[in-house]
C-alpha cells in the first residue's frame, strides 16, 4: 500500500508516493537521492541522520516518512548556494578543522543550523547541548564546537538556506 | 521494519474504534521515537499504526487561572516543556528532568505521554510528575477515567492502560506556597544516557513555623516501577528541615529502595547514592524556596 505525501524539501515542493513503513531517512536517501544525510546507528542515538523539520532538528532514521506530509524539510544539501558557495557554517567547519572522516558532519551541521536559526548567538553550553545528540568517533568535538562558535560571528542574513532549485542543472 | 498500514483518525472515538477493529495488530503512535525503534528491531510488528497527531491537541503547557491546575497534553513534546517559561519558573523539578532526556533531536519529537505510556523504570519524565502529585486522564472504549500517576505503573514496561485506551493528558494540581522541588538524573555521562538513578524531592514549608508541611521523595530505577519513598516522606513532615534531617530521610529512602544490579550500576552503589541524592535534592529544594521568597 502506498501513501502520497507532499512536503517542501530544500525549498522545492516535493510530491512522492511512499510506503508507510519507510523512514524519512529512507525516503531522502533511497527515494530522492539526498545521500548527504547518513545512517549511523539507525536508532536515534548518534545523530548522523539529523535533518531539520519545520525548524526543528530531528533524527530522520526514526521519523516515519508519512509524518513528513505538509512539513518543511532541510537536509545538508540545502545549505550551500546553488553555485557551490558553502554556507557559513560549512565554511567554518572547513576553516576550523571541524571535519575529520566527515561521516558525522552532515548531522553536526544540521543540529548547529537548527540551533543558530533559533539562537543566533549561543554560548558554549548551548552549543554543547544542541550537539549532545551528535556523536563523532574521530573525537573532534573541540574543533566542532569551535567551528560552530566561529560561525556565530556571521550576521543573521548570512545564515540562510539557498536550496537547489528544480531547474538547477546539477540535479 | 515490517510493512504496516498507517491510519489517521480525527477524533478520540475514531482512534479507539480503529484500535478495536484491529485488536492485537494495532498500535498507537505519537512521537514514535520509541515505537519506531522497536519496529526497526522487530521487537514489535503491528499491522496497523494509528497516528494520534490529530486526536491529541499539541498545545503549550497551560495553567487554569481559576483552578490553578497545570495541564500537559499527552502529545506535548519534551522540547515544548523544556522551553516553557512557566515550567522553568514554577515547576523547576520538571525542567530539571525534561532537559536531560535524550538529545535535542529526540526531545523535539518525543512526547511526554509516550514517556509515561512506555513505563520503563528509567523514564525521567515520570518522577517529577509523581512528586507534583500529577493525575492522568485516560480515554477508551468504556469512556473516560482518571487516576493518580503514581498508580499508573504496574511493572517494568507495564501500565494500567487496557487495550485501545489512550492517555489524553496529565494534570498537576496547584502547588502549596513555599514549595521547592528538584530532580537529579544520576548517570555516568550527561547526554544520551539512561539514568542509573532518578531522584526527585519536593518540600513545602509552613509559612509561620517553617516546618515541613508536605514532602515528596520519588525514586526512579530504584524499584521495578517509579515509587514514592513513603517512610522518608513521613519522616520529613512536621520537622524543621536541616542537613541532619535530610540525611536521615535519605537513609530511610535508601532502605525503602528495591535496587538491583544491572549493566548501568550495582545495587549497593545505587542504594548509597539514593541517600546522598535525596539529601542533596532536599537542600536544593530549600535553596529554591529561599530564592522564590526573596523574589516575591
Amino acid at each position: 500500500m502506498f501513501n502520497e505525501i507532499e512536503f517542501t524539501c530544500n525549498g522545492n515542493l516535493t510530491r512522492v508516493k511512499i510506503e508507510p513503513h519507510w523512514t524519512l531517512l529512507h525516503l531522502l536517501r533511497e527515494g530522492l537521492g539526498f545521500t548527504g544525510t547518513k545512517e549511523g546507528c539507525g536508532s536515534g542515538e548518534c545523530g548522523a541522520c539529523t535533518v531539520i523539520v519545520d525548524g526543528l532538528a530531528v533524527n530522520a532514521c526514526i521519523y516515519l516518512a508519512v509524518e513528513a506530509d505538509g512539513k518543511d524539510i532541510t537536509t545538508v544539501e540545502g545549505l550551500a548556494d546553488a553555485d557551490g558557495t558553502l554556507h557559513p557554517l560549512q565554511q567554518s567547519f572547513v576553516d576550523n578543522g571541524g571535519i575529520q572522516c566527515g561521516f558525522c558532519t552532515p548531522g553536526m551541521l544540521m543540529s548547529a543550523k537548527a540551533l543558530l536559526d533559533d539562537t543566533p548567538a549561543p554560548d558554549e553550553t548551548q552549543i554543547k547541548e544542541a550537539l549532545a545528540g551528535n556523536i563523532c568517533r574521530c573525537t573532534g568535538y573541540v574543533q566542532i564546537f569551535d567551528s560552530v562558535k566561529a560561525a556565530t560571528g556571521e550576521s543573521r542574513e548570512d545564515i540562510r538556506v539557498v536550496a537547489w532549485k528544480d531547474n538547477d542543472e546539477r540535479r | 521494519m515490517n510493512k504496516f498500514e498507517y491510519l489517521v483518525p480525527q477524533t478520540l472515538d475514531e482512534a479507539v474504534s480503529m484500535y478495536d477493529a484491529h485488536g492485537d495488530q494495532a498500535a498507537y503512535i505519537a512521537g514514535g521515537t520509541d515505537i519506531v525503534v522497536k519496529m526497526k528491531e522487530y521487537k514489535i510488528s503491528p499491522g496497523y499504526i494509528i497516528s494520534l497527531k490529530h486526536v491529541l491537541p499539541r498545545s503549550e503547557p497551560q495553567r487554569d487561572r481559576e483552578t490553578g491546575e497545570l495541564t500537559l497534553a499527552a502529545s506535548v513534546t519534551h522540547r515544548m516543556i523544556e522551553n516553557s517559561a512557566l515550567i522553568k519558573n514554577e515547576y523547576p523539578i520538571l525542567h530539571d528532568a525534561i532537559g536531560n532526556i535524550g538529545s535535542v533531536q529526540i526531545r523535539n519529537v518525543a512526547t511526554i505521554g509516550g514517556n509515561l505510556v512506555n513505563a520503563v523504570p528509567s523514564a525521567d519524565g515520570v518522577i517529577p510528575l509523581i512528586a507534583l502529585d500529577a493525575g492522568v486522564n485516560i480515554y477508551g472504549a468504556k469512556g473516560k477515567r482518571s487516576l493518580a500517576l503514581v498508580h499508573f505503573f504496574t511493572g517494568p514496561g507495564q501500565n494500567v492502560l487496557e487495550k485501545g485506551e489512550i492517555l489524553v493528558d496529565i494534570v498537576i494540581p496547584p502547588q502549596l506556597p513555599h514549595t521547592g522541588s528538584a530532580y537529579h538524573k544520576f548517570g555516568r555521562r550527561k547526554a544520551m544516557e539512561l539514568p542509573m538513578l532518578g531522584v526527585g524531592v519536593l518540600l513545602s514549608l509552613e509559612e509561620r513555623t517553617r516546618r515541613c508541611a508536605r514532602a515528596r521523595v520519588c525514586l526512579g530505577v530504584a524499584a521495578p516501577t517509579p515509587f514514592r519513598a513513603l517512610g522518608a516522606e513521613r519522616f520529613l513532615v512536621g520537622k524543621k528541615i536541616d542537613d541532619a534531617v535530610l540525611q536521615e530521610a535519605g537513609t530511610i529512602a535508601a532502605e525503602e529502595s528495591q535496587v538491583r544490579d544491572s549493566i548501568r550500576g550495582v545495587a549497593w552503589y545505587r542504594r548509597e547514592m539514593v541517600a546522598v541524592l535525596v539529601r542533596r535534592m532536599g537542600q536544593k529544594c530549600l535553596e529554591r524556596i529561599k530564592t522564590t521568597s526573596e523574589k516575591a
